[in-house]
C-alpha cells in the first residue's frame, strides 16, 4: 500500500502526468488526439526525467565524493580472486567515472598491482550500473525490474572480469602503462559541506551535459508513443522476432547516450509491445559501451584484449536480455 | 613556486588552469604554470581523476575545477 504509493506517486509521479493532462485539456487540447497525447508525453518526460536527474545527480555525487578512485584502488587491493573482482563491481557503481579519465585510471589500477581482471570488473560495472539506474529505472519500469537489472548488472561486470583474468593477457596491456610508476596519494579531507557543494557542481554541469540527450530521447519517445504503429515495434522487437536481443544490442553499442537520454525511448517501445529483455539490452548497451569509449580505452589496451572486452560485454547483454525475454511473464 | 596543472585537455582541465591564473594574478604572483598532458607523467603524481592541481610536487586537489578563491587558499599554504 505505501509502496504502491511511493511507486506510483513519488517515483513515476502519475500525478504530474494528470496535472499535465488537465493543463493541456483546459488550454483547449484534446489530449485523445495524436498531437495532444504527444504533447503530454513529451512535457510529462521532459519534466519527470529533469527532476529524478537532479535529484539522482545531486544524491550519487554525494555518496561518490566518499568514493574517489584514489580510495578505491586501495579498498580494492584488500580482496583477492573474485572477491576482488565483486569489490570492484560493487565499487565501480558508486566511484565518479568517466571514460576521459580512463587512462590514468588504467595506470593507478595496474601500478598498485590490481590483477588486470579486476580493473576490468571496475570498467564494466562504472557505467553500467549505478544508483542512478536503480532509481531511474524504478521510476520508470518498477522495483522487480530495477533491481533484477542492477543485480544481473554486477554479475555480468565479475563474470567478465573473471574471464579476462583467466586469460593472463597481461602483455595486451600498452607498455606504456603497465611501466608507468604510480604513488598513493592521500585524500584530501571534505567537509559535509565541500561534499554538498561537489554535489550540487555535478548536478549543475550534469544538467547542462545531459539536457539536451533528454529532449532528443523524450522527442523520440513521443513519437513511438503516437505515430509508430503498434504492429512494427513488436514485428522488430517483440516476441515474433527471435533476434529482436541481438538487434537492440548492436544497435545500442556504438551508440553514445546518457540513460537518461536513453530511458523514454525504452519506455516508449516497452508501451508499444517490445519486450522487456529486448529493451534491457538496448538500455545496457547504450550506456556501457560507446564508440568514444571504445576509441578511449584502445589506448591503454591492445587490439586483441579490446576485442574481447567488447565481445564479453556484448554476449553478457544479449544473454541479459535473452533471460529476462524468457522470464517476462515474472515482472510485468 | 613549480606550480602545475595535470588534465588531459579536457573542459575542465582548462577551466582549472583558468582558475589557478587568475588566483595567481590576484596574489601579485608570477604567473608561471606548466600543464601537464601526459597520461603516463600524470599517473605518476597518483592521480587518477583529472584535473589536480600540483604545488611543489605535491598535489593539492584533484578531481575538481577549484574557483579561484579556493586555488589561492592552496597557492598561499604553500608560500
Amino acid at each position: 500500500m505505501v509502496w504502491d504509493f511511493i511507486q506510483n506517486q513519488v517515483l513515476a509521479m502519475k500525478w504530474l502526468n494528470a496535472l499535465i493532462g488537465q493543463g493541456l485539456t483546459s488550454a483547449g487540447l484534446d489530449i485523445a488526439t495524436r498531437l495532444g497525447g504527444s504533447l503530454q508525453f513529451f512535457l510529462y518526460d521532459v519534466i519527470k526525467i529533469t527532476i529524478l536527474l537532479c535529484f539522482l545527480i545531486f544524491l550519487i555525487s554525494f555518496i561518490q565524493s566518499y568514493f574517489p578512485p584514489e580510495r578505491s584502488k586501495k579498498i580494492m587491493g584488500r580482496f583477492d580472486g573474485i572477491g576482488a573482482n565483486t569489490m570492484a563491481a560493487l565499487l565501480g557503481t558508486v566511484t565518479p567515472f568517466c571514460s576521459c579519465s580512463s587512462i590514468p585510471l588504467f595506470i593507478g589500477f595496474t601500478s598498485a598491482g590490481l590483477p588486470l581482471g579486476v580493473t576490468f570488473s571496475f570498467l564494466i560495472s562504472s557505467p553500467m550500473v549505478d544508483i542512478g539506474s536503480l532509481i531511474l529505472l524504478m521510476s520508470f519500469f518498477g522495483a522487480k525490474v530495477a533491481i533484477v537489472y542492477v543485480v544481473v548488472g554486477l554479475i555480468i561486470a565479475v563474470v567478465g572480469g573473471t574471464l579476462i583474468e583467466k586469460l593472463h593477457w597481461e602483455d595486451q596491456v600498452e607498455d606504456f602503462i603497465r611501466n608507468a610508476q604510480a604513488v598513493d596519494i592521500d585524500a584530501p579531507e571534505l567537509t559535509r559541506r565541500d561534499r554538498l557543494s561537489y554535489a550540487f557542481e555535478q548536478m549543475s554541469s550534469t544538467f547542462k551535459k545531459v539536457f539536451p540527450y533528454i529532449l532528443v530521447g523524450v522527442g523520440i519517445g513521443a513519437l513511438i508513443h503516437n505515430w509508430i504503429p503498434e504492429a512494427w515495434v513488436q514485428t522488430v522487437l517483440g516476441s515474433k522476432n527471435p533476434f529482436g536481443v541481438v538487434l537492440a544490442t548492436l544497435i545500442g553499442v556504438p551508440m553514445y547516450a546518457d540513460i537518461f537520454g536513453t530511458i523514454p525511448v525504452a519506455e516508449a517501445l516497452l508501451g508499444k509491445g517490445a519486450q522487456l529483455g529486448t529493451i534491457l539490452s538496448f538500455m545496457m548497451a547504450v550506456t556501457t559501451l560507446s564508440l568514444p569509449s571504445i576509441i578511449m580505452l584502445r589506448k591503454a589496451v591492445k587490439l586483441k584484449l579490446l576485442v574481447v572486452f567488447v565481445a564479453i560485454c556484448t554476449v553478457g547483454i544479449m544473454l541479459v536480455g535473452y533471460a529476462f525475454n524468457a522470464f517476462q511473464f515474472l515482472f510485468m | 613556486m613549480d606550480i602545475k596543472i595535470l588534465g588531459s585537455g579536457c573542459k575542465k582541465c582548462n577551466a582549472l588552469e583558468e582558475a589557478t591564473r587568475e588566483a595567481l594574478v590576484e596574489l601579485g604572483m608570477p604567473v608561471e604554470l606548466d600543464h601537464v598532458t601526459d597520461l603516463a607523467a600524470i599517473a605518476a603524481y597518483g592521480v587518477m581523476s583529472t584535473p589536480a592541481l600540483v604545488i611543489d610536487n605535491k598535489v593539492v586537489s584533484y578531481g575538481k575545477v577549484l574557483k579561484t578563491s579556493e586555488a589561492k587558499k592552496f597557492i598561499e599554504a604553500a608560500l
